[in-house]
């Protein structure tokens, strides 16, 4: 908050940080489910989803929260009613307490951890535990059976996850998501550093299992199980209606846009563009101006990949139980394992 | 030379881009119905068409209808003899002929079963009321649909009768 010239006191900041909290949460959800879920899914079914509300139907967002807020918000006659009501907004909170370590430029931070990599990946799998509470909660097996699905897909996901972490990790000598952007911006590929070094070019295969287990974490199809239709109606989702299925709504696009968020902050150089250009050496050199062109580049790099979870998402049917886990623990975790070993052997060979 | 092989997941993936950048660029299958309209074809069932001269209240079309929604009341009359010094003949007057297009499922039995060619499917579609009981169309408004309904098509050479 020192750019400006004004000293803002201390709940100014705070009401600043809450309202760029939810900028930085909803917004992206909003993008997300207008771009792709409406239109980019519309038209790889050779149709034009919505087109009546707004122009090229760009209101249907509004829309739909409208119609969703005024449904009732049924509770089963034998749900655990508090934790029925809690779960939703435990899987909500999830989001934003992932949020609140991403870095958007130079002074653009909610927080700034020393261990932000260890802090994002645990409170990415709070969202289980809400998920789990909503399933047991609804008193309805199918509901149950989708939350244990959940469970356990996330369990077995999360491990690729930090494991394909590792490697970034080792090769940016940090946890600090800032230095891990730094480090990319300013890193050289042989010597060249108009490019800056991003970790996508050394760690193509954490990337890959990165993005694997995020589309498993988020349960996108092919790995939504969990709320597997022609079997489990909607899974954990099944008895919420009104704005605490919208809750989830959210909570399912905006972790989307999160998780994205943190791949491009550990894969493609986050906020940053390669230093070289403008001649900075470290981040105190950065401009100001970084402040106002990062968030947007993060938010293009972002959509991008984003793009590539939802292009998944819209071209697949989904696992079976036993083909998701095995894919997890017999292919992707031996592999991550391996990734890191290679990283750690070729950081210290070099 | 044989092909290199595709993954089938990049295939996939490949289709759906492919299809994505075809609606981008060529247009959608789809139509925004209410702004623009398809043409049905001609022979779609859209609606049933009353011909009344024809119709000789048999009640055939009613007994065969599945979901008993056609209604038929009438009274036998006398009619002016057809040749002069013959006697009057008895026919079925139509009071009421009903179709209750709320119940209707539009499998066009009546229309099959009718023997004296009184029922012809129109391809008009575009009858909904907000009133569920507007959907009751009466004999005068059946007969209207018959300036809808189409030429029978063409019979296809050898069909013609010996």
């Amino acid at each position: 908050m020192s750019m400006l010239a004004v000293e803002i006191p201390y709940w100014g900041q705070s009401l600043l940080r809450v309202l760029g909290g939810l900028a930085a949460v909803l917004l992206p959800a909003g993008a997300i489910v207008y771009l792709f879920l409406f239109k980019m899914m519309s038209f790889m079914q050779s149709r034009l989803g919505p087109m009546e509300a707004g122009p090229f139907g760009s209101l249907q967002l509004v829309a739909e929260v409208g119609k969703w807020m005024q449904k009732e918000d049924l509770v089963p006659e034998a749900a655990d009613k508090r934790i029925f009501k809690m779960a939703p907004l435990v899987v909500l909170l999830s989001t934003f307490l992932l949020v609140a370590v991403v870095p958007f430029g130079p002074d653009a931070w909610f927080t700034n951890f020393s261990v932000g990599v260890f802090y994002g990946l645990a409170v990415a799998s709070v969202s289980v535990l809400g998920i789990l509470i909503a399933g047991w909660a609804s008193a309805n097996k199918y509901s149950l059976l989708g939350g244990l699905r959940a469970a356990g897909q996330l369990i077995a996901y999360e491990l690729p996850m930090v494991l394909a972490t590792l490697g970034v990790v080792i090769q940016a000598e940090s946890m600090n998501l800032q230095d891990i952007v730094v480090a990319q911006n300013t890193g050289e590929i042989f010597g060249f550093g108009g490019l800056g070094n991003p970790f996508i070019l050394t760690q193509i295969i954490g990337f890959l299992i990165f993005m694997i287990a995020v589309q498993a974490e988020l349960s996108q199809t092919p790995f939504d199980m969990p709320i597997a239709e022609s079997e489990l109606v909607s899974g954990y989702m099944t008895e919420y209606s009104g704005f605490r299925f919208l809750i989830f709504f959210i909570a399912e696009f905006a972790t989307a846009g999160v998780f994205a968020m943190i791949a491009s902050v550990l894969f493609l150089g986050g906020w940053g563009v390669p230093f070289e250009w403008f001649s900075w050496d470290t981040i105190d050199s950065v401009d100001d101006w970084m402040n106002v062109a990062g968030p947007l580049i993060m938010f293009t790099k972002m959509l991008a990949l984003t793009f590539i979870i939802m292009w998944v998402r819209f071209s697949f049917p989904r696992f079976r139980e036993d083909q998701l886990q095995t894919f997890a623990w017999k292919i992707l975790i031996p592999l991550a394992l391996a990734n890191t070993a290679i990283t750690a052997i070729l950081k210290v060979a070099f | 030379m044989a092909k290199p092989k595709v993954p089938g997941v990049f295939k996939g993936m490949g289709i759906t881009l492919g299809i994505f950048a075809r609606t981008v660029t060529k247009g959608a299958n789809t139509v925004q119905y209410p702004r623009e309209k398809e043409t049905p074809p001609v022979r779609a069932r859209g609606v049933i068409a009353l011909h009344q001269d024809n119709c000789t209240s048999c009640m055939l079309c009613v007994r065969s209808c599945p979901d008993w929604c056609i209604y038929i009341e009438g009274h036998k009359q006398l009619a002016p003899p057809r040749r002069a010094g013959g006697k009057p003949r008895q026919v079925n007057h139509l009071d009421r002929f009903d179709i209750d297009y709320a119940l209707c499922m539009y499998c066009g039995i009546c229309v099959e079963v009718c023997p004296f060619d009184a029922l012809f499917w129109s391809p008009e579609f575009e009858y909904s009321e907000p009133r569920i009981a507007d959907l009751l169309h009466d004999k005068s408004k059946l007969s209207e649909w018959m300036e809808t309904v189409p030429e029978a098509p063409e019979l296809e050479t050898g069909a013609q009768k010996k």
